[in-house]
């Protein structure tokens, strides 16, 4: 969790469809729409509320038994595909999140499905572009902007929330089944048989992406075994790998790249400013190669790769990183560093490689952690042999 | 998935054949096809493909199954060995997940 994060005190009866106000997600002055929608001006009136401003995602609003829905478009704008890039490189992460409650895509009846997300916006924004010409509700639960099944791991997705938004979006008044579909991934923090026993709406898990919606609602609430299993193809693996470097290259990294830098300039002549520009850079080179043979190319070749362990894989991918680096250094390297480079890059590939188990759809807990209790000690031992022999390396030309 | 395996042999998912009610929720939920259900009994079919995710027991309405459930995540480890804390997730501060 982020610290610096408000405490969700707004969650309960922020009005959806209304974009919290930059500053502060708690507003006081704003009447609560699930409590009093008889009050809230007719559709032709002005939607602002003071301190809130309308998504632009939000087509119209309707009148419902259950209060004021906001009905979304299903065609992505601008602003929601430049959203999505910079949240692929984790630019404003924690703020990327849509007011929770209920929602409708096309002309939802009493008979329409109730279709339960989370509220980090790009998966909310998924969701509803995936549901074109599709009429149904959406329950946008309070995950505070993470994912479906990072929220569910952390029960925010969980049996306590769809319970409670369940019952503050009023559904039993809204619709005339007792069905709601979650998303199979929620199924980590969501208990079927609870959320039915506490306020009688039936989980139907739905499928894994949101996708297979339209296909899973057409079959009568029906998925495939196909629509059920995970899968992990290239493009979901490379659209990972920028926010797998920033979590290496931010400030940490810069202070590593300018420990490398001073470090680099110690030789003979106790310090030297050429040889801090020359050797550090080309440690600093050294170790990128080896972050970017660990982060994004062991990801995309993942499949090929032999062996289980991501940090054996990793190690591989930097091994081959290590060569081609060493064939193509401009000017001498020499044995000392020659060996410097061919120890780093591989370590520092192996543990950023490891590092990419948290990204998997795959890898078991009990599986990372034996193969970290193996390969950190590789990893440490090759990084600190490689350390001294760079040093060394200063004082043997 | 195919290409995508794990270590094997680590997972510490249970079933307790006796419990089952073959309600068939846990076959649903799992990503990875590693339950299944036939005769009325869950069975499972696949126990390297376990990831240890927790959904099959989380929604098993009798508790017939069993499975020490976190994040496979290194640096969620890492942070855990650190604190001392349970590994969870660090969606929100890093590319994890």
């Amino acid at each position: 969790m982020d610290a610096s994060r408000p405490p969700d005190g707004a969650g309960p009866h922020r009005p959806s469809g209304l974009a919290l106000p930059m500053t502060d997600t708690c507003c006081p002055s704003v009447t609560p729409a699930d409590e009093a929608p008889c009050c809230t001006p007719g559709s032709d009136a002005n939607d602002d509320l003071p301190g809130y401003r309308v998504w632009p995602f939000v087509e119209d609003w309707f009148d419902t038994p259950a209060g004021r829905v906001p009905r979304v478009r299903t065609r992505l704008g601008p602003a929601d595909l430049l959203g999505r890039w910079a949240m692929r490189w984790g630019i404003g992460r924690d703020r990327y999140r849509i007011a929770p409650g209920l929602y409708a895509v096309g002309r939802p009846d009493p008979a329409a499905p109730v279709l339960v997300t989370a509220n980090y916006k790009m998966t909310f924004d998924l969701v509803r572009r995936d549901l074109d010409g599709v009429d149904a509700w959406i329950l946008v639960l309070e995950t505070r902007g993470i994912n479906v099944w990072c929220a569910a791991g952390k029960g925010t997705f969980g049996t306590e929330e769809v319970v409670r938004r369940a019952k503050a979006a009023g559904l039993d008044r809204l619709v005339s089944h007792r069905k709601l579909v979650v998303p199979q991934l929620g199924a980590v923090g969501v208990a079927a048989h609870e959320v039915r026993r506490r306020c009688g709406f039936s989980v139907v898990y739905g499928p894994i992406r949101s996708r297979d919606l339209k296909a899973f609602l057409a079959a009568g609430l029906q998925a495939t075994p196909e629509m059920r299993r995970v899968r992990f193809p290239l493009g979901d693996r490379i659209a990972l790998a920028p926010v797998e470097l920033r979590g290496v290259l931010g400030k940490p990294g810069l202070v590593a790249a300018l420990a490398l830098v001073v470090l680099g300039g110690l030789g003979p002549g106790v310090f030297s400013q050429a040889a801090a520009a020359t050797r550090g850079l080309g440690a600093v080179a050294a170790t990128l190669a080896g972050v970017f043979a660990g982060a994004v190319a062991t990801p995309a070749l993942l499949p090929w790769l032999p062996w289980r362990a991501f940090s054996a894989k990793g190690a591989a991918v930097g091994a081959a990183a290590a060569a081609v680096l060493a064939a193509g250094w401009p000017g001498p390297l020499g044995a000392w560093n020659g060996l410097a480079v061919l120890l780093a890059v591989p370590a520092t590939s192996s543990y950023c490689a490891m590092n990419f188990t948290g990204s998997t759809p795959f890898t078991s807990p009990s599986g990372v952690e034996r193969e970290m209790r193996r390969a950190i000690p590789w990893q440490a031992a090759a990084a600190a042999t490689a350390g001294i022999a760079w040093l060394a390396g200063a004082f043997a030309a | 998935m195919n290409g995508f395996r794990y270590l094997e042999g680590v997972t510490t998912l249970a079933l307790d054949p006796d419990r089952c009610v073959g309600c068939g929720l846990c076959q649903a939920v799992c990503p990875h096809g590693v339950l299944a259900v036939a005769d009325g009994c869950a069975r499972i079919v696949d126990r390297d493909g376990c990831m240890e995710c927790g959904a099959c027991a989380r929604n098993c309405p009798v508790e017939a199954l069993a499975v020490s459930a976190g994040v496979g995540c290194a640096s969620a480890i890492i942070k855990s060995w650190l604190t001392g804390a349970p590994p969870t997730c660090g969606c929100d501060t890093d590319g994890c997940c």
